[in-house]
């Protein structure tokens, strides 16, 4: 049970938070102009990392606002917690 | 009391001539290298050097043998599928499992159970016949069964209707087993091993050479072999391994948790699995209650355990088993699951040449073990996938051909 | 007045007075208040108390805690069985009743004990190697087998207990009441941090409270009195929560730890009603104080499993914790200095010590010298290399060792128990579950906490400080600074005076050598399971080299105990056999729980009628009092139909559906999702997540939209209306609610949050009742005055608001059965008043509920989709004949891209059909599969199934949708579907089987 602190409500338990997966995959703007494959990279292909996953998360049962987490896919440390819209990266956590 | 054992018994000091070899120095060389020292790998290996006569081969592991998801996994064998794709794939690895022990004369304690998937919505009955169905058009045996059936095969179930989701029906599919998942891959381990094949655990590759497209070295922290294919067999680190290789994987690794109560005399013989429950069981030889749910809901390359999973999957097996309460949990662990996006594999050809794909086996890697070492095998040896590989290609999604398994899950996503 | 033949008259930690009336394998005895079942049993005399796994040899108590591996009972009979319960561990009461596991007929005489005869050809992994040949018959075998495993049984009902759950956070979680954790306890409770302190025993003290009367002082206080004190200061501080009876059994993620509390177990049939049984505990606690203690490990010596042979540790708790005495003769043998304690308070009780057998050549502490001086002799550099007696030890056979060899004579000791030690194993397992790495210290052969990743502190016995004045030290230390990590200052404490005798160093000795023939004399080491040195050497020869193929191989450390007296001794074997340091071997990772927790633990209340929630419409009571028969749509109840008397579900359903065709029919869609969609982009949102256009729906008029995911994949669909410019309300199917709403706060917040549009679920705020067929107009009429009901003033596909039956209402004229709709939505409140007022006005029309089945009928004879139904997740707008709500003008919407991929546009994709049977009364399964040619053996090609099927009274015949290969161009086609035990031939028509243009639902 993962203790992930919203940036609204503050610590909360893992359970009323929903994983939305890997951040940063911008949508592309005209998905009409890019080929199959590059579709096809954006729905499915992912980094998978070891260690440091920035990824989005919803607050689902408190305030329903998503905003990203950094997490070690090997410690389950929480390196930051940062809004939505934010560069990975920023340093500084939260 | 069988002759084997007797023989075995009188022998003065249990000889041990199918014995894993220690692990022997790298050569320069090899015909083909299997990263990932697994089930699947050493089934590979097994297979290549039995049934094509490549014996030039280096499966290279990490850790020890066949300590990842083939050490972790509830080792459930079925074909009950949705797909005829998925159904002809795992039938097949039904029927090499069935002859596995007197392949490899190492009995890998095979115990044909039946396996029930119980339904408890009309919606699920439905999703029920269908692959009933499917499995019956496609020559597996499935039928859809109503609770006076079930309650012959299962007669511990709560088959009350006055539950907050009766059982309503079953899925029944006859061939449905268990085995002692290590001995699967011992028995591999020690026939590729009597026939050439070197074992080299405690070594981790760290780099491929690839040169015109085609991989031609591994480099591993015992030093860099030449190769002439490789096969990628590393469930939990499929996208890791890729990444040394170049290419990404359309795969999540998550954990998945399951749990064994304490040894109990004899209760359940089938196999009985609740999607709407989120969960399954069977009985082990020893009797003990091997149990999983679902997968945890985000990535993690870590097996730790979580209260939360049996928290909700006891209250699961209670709803089943109302018995229970007093039965004791005694062990849970995880294994790390690489989930695709149709619950399918992903196998055969990669973008780099001579290097072959096994990867993308979520929850259901156990069972297809013999299937895969087959045709892996045979997809190395010809340099091609056969046929029945081909619906799971990783191009698939660039074309999005997809095989989607999701309603044929036993384990909750 | 019942005889306890090895009780002591005097001392222990045992109420003399109150007398425990209990039965043990049928018979009955008499206990003390403050004895385990254990601690009962030994001062009864009773040796034998159950049966191991494999071999089925005798076996009596070997420990005095929860790492027993032998002494596994069977507690209760009836519901409130419980199986594999630990003797040392289960606190005596009155009435108790028990029996050995794993035996037939009886303990004394077990049939299986067969089994031992022939061990020779069991050894480790000896399945793996018989049993294949002939081919085929291993299935029997193996049910024979199979028929023989298990430990004890289940109980046979549902068990009548409660268990509670309860959340907790604190400062300082401290696990294990001993010495270190009270001193750790003190420092942060003084420090004035919340603390919260478990122990599994029932009561604090640990090592402490096994003690003799005259034995160690703290601070100048007894022992057992000073613990007795520290309880009494930290029971009196606000902050501080003392948990006896309650395990901490596992270590999680950002130390989120669980604990078992045994609230009532000790009581028996005197529990008190009110209380659960047990409790888990599920604490997230900001420091953890791991204060576990150390669990004794035994010597591995041959013949060393006969019943009177115990830790050296678990005799001295008998002895001066229970007053039992562990035997009347009982040798010590020992490799270390701790041990003669066990010698020395045994010798004061007036009990024989013959010897104390010490495998160190020349032991020279002080203890070993107050033995000395005690009269009690000591056989320095021997070792015990063999022993005798069938149910219960007679005798030792003890020889000068050196250089792990025996390196002389035997002489024959007679004993009625042996205590021995091998030094103890500090108990790591939490540590490691919390992700801590282990260390291993060559001296004393023993893992330690090395590395940990989470906040936590190990101390004490189980950081490898055993002297009692450094494990008071540790735990003031941790205490102090876990409370300073928390934010609180530093304590007032002065650390106790001790004076306990110093120990030399101990001598590790993994294996006692044997003057007997290998394979002659066994020495177990994990005596569940029986695996014996000779199986762990055998799985080193078989090149099982790494610790968890030995565990595997031999099963060491699989059984209930988990191998908490076997794995290290097991993985030291294997190293020694192998050639190998112990590291380089590895020890096996933790898991949780520590000791096996009750499912019913794990499961709290959240059973039965609390399992899952059960949503009910605000109609439900009519519904509820009008027969209904109910089906679950996700967590709603849903009425499916109204049985009339005699009437089964297929009259029922065709009565109501003919009644909506004909007359009135009336729906309760209080499910349906609804979502309020507000702001300037509200329009924007809907054009970006459905695939037909929104900007320029009028307001006051509804459209239907299908909703995709991104892979193009129909996802959801439902009517969505314009209330003003700026808000909309969409619905969405029953199922999907949630997740509709989730997907567009995802997209909104994710992708798109410059957009100017809000949302929140309506669903529980209105019900709905939904008003179907050719008289539905009338009926309205007479319920409203206040607006125009007529098909121009109010046309098809378009929302009024105004008054029904008194109350405000927003009527929508959109239709899911066919017919002239109209779905009243109401404030949730009034839904039942607005209902029983159409009912009753709508008498005259002969007004019909009408349940999910009759609804699910109507709109399949429309050839209306159900999303989850007629579709699976890989069916596109294109496969439904639906590309007519697909914009080709929009620039993009969700999934519009997947649609021109290559495969979504090739042919040969299942498309949507309606079929009819050649027999218009036989009706085809739901999921029968389609086959063109009926003739083919499997493996046979599939070209499609059935989604939906019904039989229509409308058309008087039977109607399926399904799903089909290239469908709309086989029109007319005769394929077949497969049924049980025949193939049914079915024509190929269009979807839509009735009023295909919409006159009666547009009218």
């Amino acid at each position: 049970m993962l203790q992930i602190a919203c940036p609204h409500c503050g610590p909360r338990d893992e359970n009323e938070f929903s994983c939305g997966g890997e951040a940063h995959i911008a949508r592309p703007k005209q998905p009409d102009a890019i080929s199959d494959a590059e579709w096809a990279d954006y729905l499915f292909m992912r980094t998978n990392p070891k260690g440091a996953l920035a990824e989005r998360w919803c607050h689902t049962v408190g305030c329903r606002r998503w905003f990203n987490v950094e997490r070690d896919t090997v410690t389950h440390t929480i390196l930051r917690v940062y809004a939505m819209g934010a560069p990975r990266g920023g340093g500084g956590g939260a | 009391m069988p002759l084997g054992l007797l023989k075995y018994g009188f022998s003065k000091r249990h000889p041990a001539p199918r014995a894993l070899p220690p692990r022997p120095d790298l050569k320069d060389s090899y015909d083909v290298v299997i990263v990932g020292g697994g089930g699947h790998g050493l089934a590979a290996a097994y297979y290549l050097s039995k049934y094509h006569g490549i014996t030039n081969i280096a499966v290279i592991d990490k850790g020890y043998l066949a300590g990842g998801n083939t050490a972790r996994n509830t080792a459930i064998i079925r074909s009950n599928y949705l797909t005829p794709e998925g159904v002809r794939f795992y039938d097949e690895s039904v029927r090499l499992y069935q002859g596995l022990s007197n392949e490899f004369d190492f009995n890998i304690l095979y115990s044909e159970r039946g396996h029930l998937t119980l339904a408890h919505t009309d919606a699920s009955l439905r999703t029920m016949r269908w692959r009933a169905e499917v499995n019956q058009h496609c020559g597996v045996d499935s039928e859809l069964i109503f609770p006076d059936e079930i309650a012959k095969l299962a007669p511990s179930l709560n088959l009350s209707r006055d539950v907050r989701h009766p059982i309503l029906g079953a899925l029944h599919h006859k061939p449905g087993a268990i085995a002692r998942h290590d001995a699967v891959a011992w028995g591999y381990a020690i026939g590729a091993a009597s026939r050439g094949v070197e074992l080299h655990t405690r070594t981790e590759v760290t780099g491929f050479g690839i040169e015109g497209g085609a991989v031609t070295s591994v480099v591993t922290d015992r030093g860099t072999v030449r190769c002439g294919a490789v096969l990628q067999a590393v469930a939990g680190s499929s996208s890791r391994v890729a990444a040394l290789a170049g290419f990404k994987l359309p795969i999540r690794t998550v954990p998945l948790q399951a749990c064994v109560s304490q040894p109990l005399k004899p209760f359940l013989d089938p196999i009985v699995v609740s999607g709407s429950l989120h969960c399954y069981i069977s009985q082990s030889s020893r009797g003990e209650l091997v149990m999983g749910g679902s997968v945890d809901p985000y990535s993690l390359y870590q097996q730790r355990s979580t209260l939360d999973f049996k928290e909700g999957l006891m209250a699961n097996m209670l709803e089943l088993f109302p018995f229970l309460s007093g039965v004791k949990l005694l062990r849970q662990w995880a294994g790390i699951a690489d989930m695709t996006p149709d619950f399918s594999p992903v196998m055969g050809e990669t973008p780099i040449r001579n290097y072959w794909l096994d990867s993308g086996w979520g929850t259901w890697g156990f069972k297809a073990t013999p299937v895969c070492g087959k045709r892996m095998a045979e997809t190395i040896a010809i340099g091609k996938a056969p046929d029945i590989l081909d619906p799971f290609r990783l191009d698939r999604f660039e074309r999005f051909d997809l095989v989607g398994e999701g309603g044929a899950a036993s384990v909750g996503h | 007045m019942k005889r306890q033949r090895q009780r002591l008259d005097v001392g222990a930690r045992i109420d003399r007075g109150q007398r425990l009336a209990f039965r043990f394998n049928g018979k009955s005895y008499e206990g003390f208040s403050g004895d385990t079942l254990a601690s009962a049993l030994v001062a009864n005399g009773v040796r034998l108390v159950g049966r191991s796994f494999k071999f089925h040899r005798p076996r009596g108590i070997y420990s005095a805690g929860m790492e027993e591996p032998n002494a596994l009972v069977q507690l209760g009979t009836g519901a409130a069985s419980e199986p594999n319960l630990r003797a040392t561990q289960v606190e005596l009461f009155d009435g108790l009743e028990a029996a050995s596991v794993n035996c037939w007929p009886s303990v004394n005489f077990d049939i299986w004990s067969l089994n031992d005869r022939v061990s020779s050809m069991l050894p480790a992994g000896f399945y793996y190697k018989t049993f294949m040949w002939p081919t085929g018959l291993w299935m029997r075998y193996e049910r024979a087998i199979r028929a023989m495993a298990g430990m004890g049984r289940t109980a046979r009902e549902a068990d009548p207990d409660r268990y509670d759950q309860t959340n907790a956070h604190c400062d300082v979680l401290i696990a294990g009441g001993g010495p270190a954790g009270l001193m750790a306890a003190l420092a942060a409770g003084r420090a004035g941090a919340r603390v919260i302190l478990a122990d599994e025993q029932n009561e604090f003290g640990g090592r402490l409270l096994s003690e003799p009367e005259d034995g160690e002082t703290i601070g100048g206080r007894l022992a057992v009195d000073w613990v007795a004190d520290a309880r009494a200061e930290l029971a009196g501080m606000a902050e501080v929560r003392l948990l006896p009876r309650t395990t901490v059994f596992g270590y999680y993620d950002h130390n989120f730890i669980g604990l078992i509390e045994r609230v009532t177990d000790h009581l028996g049939g005197a529990a008190p009603e009110h209380l659960p049984r047990q409790r888990m505990w599920r604490v997230r606690a900001r420091q953890v104080v791991l204060a576990t203690g150390a669990i004794e490990r035994p010597l591995i010596f041959a013949e060393n499993d006969r019943p009177g042979i115990m830790l050296a540790g678990a005799a001295r708790a008998y002895l001066n914790r229970y007053g039992v005495q562990p035997g009347e003769k009982v040798l010590v043998f020992t490799n270390n200095d701790d041990a003669y304690r066990t010698a020395l308070d045994l010798n004061a009780a007036g009990i024989v010590v013959p010897a104390v057998v010490d495998l160190r050549a020349d032991p020279q502490g002080s203890l070993p010298a107050r033995a000395r001086e005690a009269g009690i002799e000591i056989l320095a550099g021997h070792g015990v290399v063999g022993t005798k007696g069938r149910l219960r030890v007679t005798e030792a056979r003890v020889a000068p060792v050196s250089d792990g060899a025996v390196a002389g004579p035997a002489r024959t000791i007679s004993c009625d128990a042996i205590a021995m030690s091998g030094g103890w194993n500090p108990a790591v397992h939490l540590f490691s579950q919390g992700q801590g790495k282990l260390r291993f210290e060559e001296a004393r052969g023993v893992f330690l906490p090395g590395n940990t990743i989470q906040a936590n502190r190990s101390a004490g016995a189980c950081n490898g400080a055993f002297p009692l004045a450094v494990c008071l030290a540790e735990g003031t230390e941790v205490g102090a600074l876990a409370a300073a990590d928390a934010g609180f200052g530093a304590p007032v404490l002065a650390l106790p005076e001790t004076k306990e005798a110093e120990e030399a160093p101990m001598e590790v000795v993994w294996q006692v050598p044997s003057d007997r023939p290998p394979g002659k004399a066994r020495a177990f080491v994990d005596f569940q399971n029986d695996v014996t040195t000779k199986d762990v050497k055998l799985a080193a020869r078989e090149g099982y080299r790494s610790v968890e193929h030995f565990k595997r191989y031999t099963t060491t450390g699989m059984g209930t105990d988990q191998g908490k007296t076997s794995n290290i001794n097991g993985v030291a074997i294997l190293a020694s056999a192998l050639g190998e340091a112990i590291p380089a071997v590895g020890t096996t990772t933790f898991r949780p729980p520590y000791t096996p927790v009750s499912f019913g633990a794990f499961a709290g209340r959240e059973l039965h009628e609390f399992y899952a929630p059960i949503r009910r419409t605000p109609i439900h009571a009519w519904h509820e009092s009008h027969g209904a028969v109910f089906e679950d749509v996700g967590q709603w109840k849903r009425p499916r139909y109204y049985p009339r008397a005699g009437e089964g579900m297929h009259a029922a359903v065709r009565r109501e559906a003919i009644a909506a065709r004909s007359g009135i029919g009336i729906l309760d869609a209080s499910t349906l999702g609804k979502i309020d969609i507000q702001g300037a982009d509200a329009a924007e949102l809907l054009n970006r997540v459905y695939t037909n256009a929104w900007s320029k729906l009028e307001v006051g008029r509804c459209r239907y939209g299908l909703m995709l995911g991104e892979d193009g994949m129909v996802m959801d669909d439902g009517v969505t209306a314009r209330l003003a410019e700026d808000h909309f309300l969409m619905s969405t199917t029953t199922g999907n609610a949630a997740r509709v709403l989730a997907w567009l706060e995802e997209w909104t917040q994710t992708e798109w949050p410059d957009m100017k549009v809000h949302m929140a679920s309506a669903t529980e705020q209105w019900a709905t009742v939904s008003i179907s067929g050719p008289k539905a107009r009338n009926l309205l009429a007479e319920l409203t005055g206040d607006f125009d009901l007529s098909p121009d003033a109010f046309p098809f596909m378009s929302f009024r608001e105004g008054i029904v039956a008194g109350v405000s209402a927003r009527v929508f004229r959109i239709s899911f059965t066919g017919e002239l709709s109209f779905e009243v939505n109401v404030a949730a409140r009034h839904g039942l008043a607005v209902w029983t007022a159409c009912m009753t006005a709508g008498e005259k029309y002969g007004i019909t509920p009408f349940g999910t089945e009759a609804m699910h009928l109507l709109r399949a004879e429309k050839g209306f989709i159900i999303v989850g139904q007629d579709t699976d997740g890989t069916v596109t707008p294109a496969d439904l004949g639906m590309d007519w709500i697909v914009s080709k003008k929009k620039p993009d919407f969700l999934g519009k891209r997947s649609l021109s991929r290559a495969d979504t546009l090739r042919s040969g994709r299942k498309r949507l059909v309606g079929l009819f049977t050649e027999d218009p009364k036989t009706v085809l399964d739901e999921g029968a599969q389609i086959v063109a040619e009926p003739r083919d053996r499997p493996p046979m090609k599939m070209i499609g199934h059935v989604t939906s099927s019904y039989f229509s009274p409308t058309l008087d015949r039977s109607i399926a949708l399904a799903l089909i290969e290239d469908g709309p161009d086989r029109m007319g086609q005769t394929l077949h579907a497969s049924m049980p035990g025949r193939t049914v031939p079915v024509r190929v028509t269009e979807p839509v089987f009735f009023d295909p243009d919409g006159e009666r639902m547009r009218g």
